[in-house]
């Protein structure tokens, strides 16, 4: 295996250049199979990781993001080596939620966390995570939230209004059994003993703030530059991207980085439109992709998209990110005493979706999509627009 | 490749034209099966290929190389295809000093920096080989994209001299072709991408131009494609050829028909 690989980088020395010096990269972008090239024995091994599965369209590996309904819009779930990109909602309540969902997943699943934060110490968001729902005790809960609301009358066949059967319907309730996603209970804390457990790195900016460098200056901020040298080095020392062959057991590091582009973080990107360091984002969200790409990692990014000024580096980040989910709340909106949003609290708009391995990709039909907290469960839905009400007024 | 397109084109790998600048373009939409298109026509044309690929892995474009019936593994080990994964190049230039320049040697510095070493690896992999080897066809460049330089650093200037370096090395000396993908930002008022998109649409011969539909999202039509033939050295009494198609991408080919013409409505 290793002669194949030496001489097809040959072809001169652009060659070695090219192909990267790693024998044995392990990207998650392989073909599951027997004729799957570049790994060897360890992709089969790749397929037996907790909380994976793979793609129904093309192999490719995937993790829950801790939101069964988000996962079925996304596709089956976050493709490994992906950034999902949550644009924040004004007042940062529903982003940050979905970002917990994303942490708690991995705990449930044995996955390794690394929270990056500039305003909340990582031990303190770990403490907040919600609690899991099992399988026993869920179904009772949501049974009884089932009958507060309008029963789902999809047993009968409707006669009038036909076509609305054809309609897709979100999966809104917790399926038993499922080791990929898990449905969370928002009002009460994941048990001590699992965090516990858990294997977790935190890097709080404000901390890292006087320690020294590798990178030399290099247009990115001070605190961008601190992240990615924390993040590659746990990649590299924890043996995510392959470098150490002798690991029995592989496993999925979920990166979670707070609020990236805002001030805390010495970016002036959200304050003015013409900022010194206006390629100091973007830069990062490369570099980072590069390290995902070349590891068994998922990373979910909050950005306050919504104070950004300038329009331009939002769409740059867009092309730079994989997946993009804008969260959309409607408190303090006038959207608030609207009829049509009275069971909501948001909209959620699924801005980006990536074609990996494959030419297509699966998008949903649905693109009027409402989200609610409802007591324990984050479900998102499809608007449901008012009932036609044929009765007849009498005289 | 897509047959449709090349009929759309006018053109197969066996009389592909030489010393030409395509020029790709997205709005709205994604473009990249125009990518996967190019690369697989002209490695069937047995043209010797350079491809820079900032956006995404190697494995993603083989396996839809594998698709359109094309191997970029074996490409690659017999000396047609020379790769540059950017992704994974980046992570080795940002972490650690290189001694040899890299071509992605601008993710080092600290002030807008130049593309002359990428301009060199360019150079150094299209060089004729003159050792008995088998004779590729003409050398290709293609960049996916170009728009990504602009987001890591670089002025739209910088770009537009590098690929006119590029052109000078590729189209004029070794009569070979370029073909670039920019993303058109549209409302988004990025004016160093709007520089560089119409800079590069002066001096193409082949826009393509994908774009979304103006009424939104459709299930059954992805998108509008509009070609235009254009000839830059020439004067403009001479009207520029242009065509416009809807397309319909699947999971090997993509369909295109004429506007409105779509089989999910006739």
């Amino acid at each position: 295996m290793a002669a194949v690989a030496t001489c097809g980088t040959g072809a001169g020395s652009t060659g070695s250049i090219a192909a990267a010096a790693s024998k044995n990269n392990v990207t998650s972008f392989q073909r599951k199979g027997p004729r799957a090239s570049g790994t060897d024995s360890g992709c089969s091994r790749l397929v037996s990781i907790a909380g994976t599965r793979p793609s129904v369209r093309n192999g490719q590996l995937l993790v829950s993001t801790g939101l069964p309904a988000l996962d079925q819009l996304l596709g089956g779930g976050l493709a490994v080596g992906t950034v999902l990109l949550i644009e924040e909602d004004k007042y940062n309540i529903y982003s940050s939620l979905v970002f917990k969902y994303f942490l708690a997943e991995g705990i449930i699943n044995g996955h390794t966390l690394l929270v990056a934060s500039a305003k909340e110490d990582p031990a303190d968001i770990l403490q907040e995570l919600p609690a899991p729902l099992l399988d026993d005790n869920c179904k009772k809960d949501f049974d009884e939230d089932v009958c507060n609301d309008k029963t789902p009358d999809s047993n009968i066949k409707m006669k009038i209004a036909w076509r609305y059967q054809l309609l897709p319907k979100m999966e809104s309730g917790p399926v038993s059994s499922s080791r990929f996603g898990h449905y969370y209970d928002a009002s009460k804390r994941m048990p001590q003993e699992l965090i516990e457990a858990s294997k977790w790195h935190g890097f709080f900016f404000p901390e890292k703030l006087s320690s020294t460098l590798n990178i030399e200056s290099c247009s990115l901020t001070h605190g961008y530059r601190k992240l990615l040298q924390f993040i590659q080095n746990v990649i590299y020392e924890e043996g995510f991207d392959g470098s150490s062959p002798q690991k029995k057991q592989k496993n999925i590091l979920r990166i979670g980085i707070q609020s990236l582009g805002s001030p805390l973080w010495g970016d002036d990107i959200c304050c003015t439109e013409n900022c010194d360091n206006s390629h100091s984002l973007t830069k990062f969200l490369y570099v980072l992709r590069g390290l995902l790409r070349t590891s068994l990692s998922a990373c979910i990014i909050t950005m306050p998209t919504h104070l950004i000024q300038n329009k331009a580096v939002i769409a740059r980040v867009t092309n730079l990110s994989d997946t993009v989910v804008g969260l959309e709340s409607f408190i303090g909106s006038e959207r608030e005493t609207n009829p049509l949003y009275k069971d909501y609290h948001g909209l959620i708009h699924i801005r980006q979706i990536p074609r990996l391995n494959n030419l297509i990709y699966d998008v949903s039909d649905v693109k009027d999509l409402a989200f609610k907290l409802k007591r324990k469960l984050f479900t998102i839905e499809k608007v449901q627009k008012g009932e036609v009400n044929f009765k007849k007024k009498t005289p | 490749m897509f047959p449709e397109l090349n009929n759309l084109l006018n053109t197969t790998p066996d009389r592909a034209e030489q010393g030409k600048l395509t020029l790709l373009c997205d709005a709205k939409t994604d473009g990249s099966f125009l990518v996967h298109h190019f690369l697989s026509f002209y490695l069937k044309a047995n043209c010797k290929v350079c491809f820079v690929a900032l956006i995404q892995s190697f494995s993603h474009y083989n396996i839809v190389g594998q698709k359109l019936g094309v191997s970029l593994t074996a490409a690659r080990e017999c000396g047609q295809l020379v790769f540059l994964e950017g992704l994974k190049s980046s992570v080795d230039v940002f972490f650690r000093a290189q001694a040899a320049p890299h071509p992605l040697q601008f993710l080092r510095e600290a002030d807008a920096g130049n593309l002359q070493p990428l301009y060199e690896f360019v150079r150094e992999a299209l060089k004729p080989v003159g050792d008995g080897q088998a004779a590729w066809r003409c050398p290709v460049l293609l960049v996916d994209d170009l728009s990504v330089l602009l987001s890591l650093g670089l002025g739209a200037v910088a770009v537009l001299d590098f690929v006119h370096y590029c052109r000078v090395a590729v189209c004029w000396e070794r009569k070979g072709n370029i073909v670039a993908l920019v993303h058109d930002s549209g409302d988004a008022e990025d004016e160093e991408n709007d520089i560089l998109l119409n800079g590069l649409s002066h001096q193409s011969h082949l826009i393509l131009r994908a774009e979304g539909l103006a009424t939104g999202f459709c299930r059954d039509v992805h998108g509008q494609l509009r070609v235009l033939w254009r000839t830059p050295s020439q004067p403009a009494a001479q009207r520029d050829r242009s065509l416009t198609y809807q397309y319909k991408i699947q999971d090997k080919s993509v369909s295109f028909f004429a506007k409105g013409m779509s089989p999910a409505v006739l």
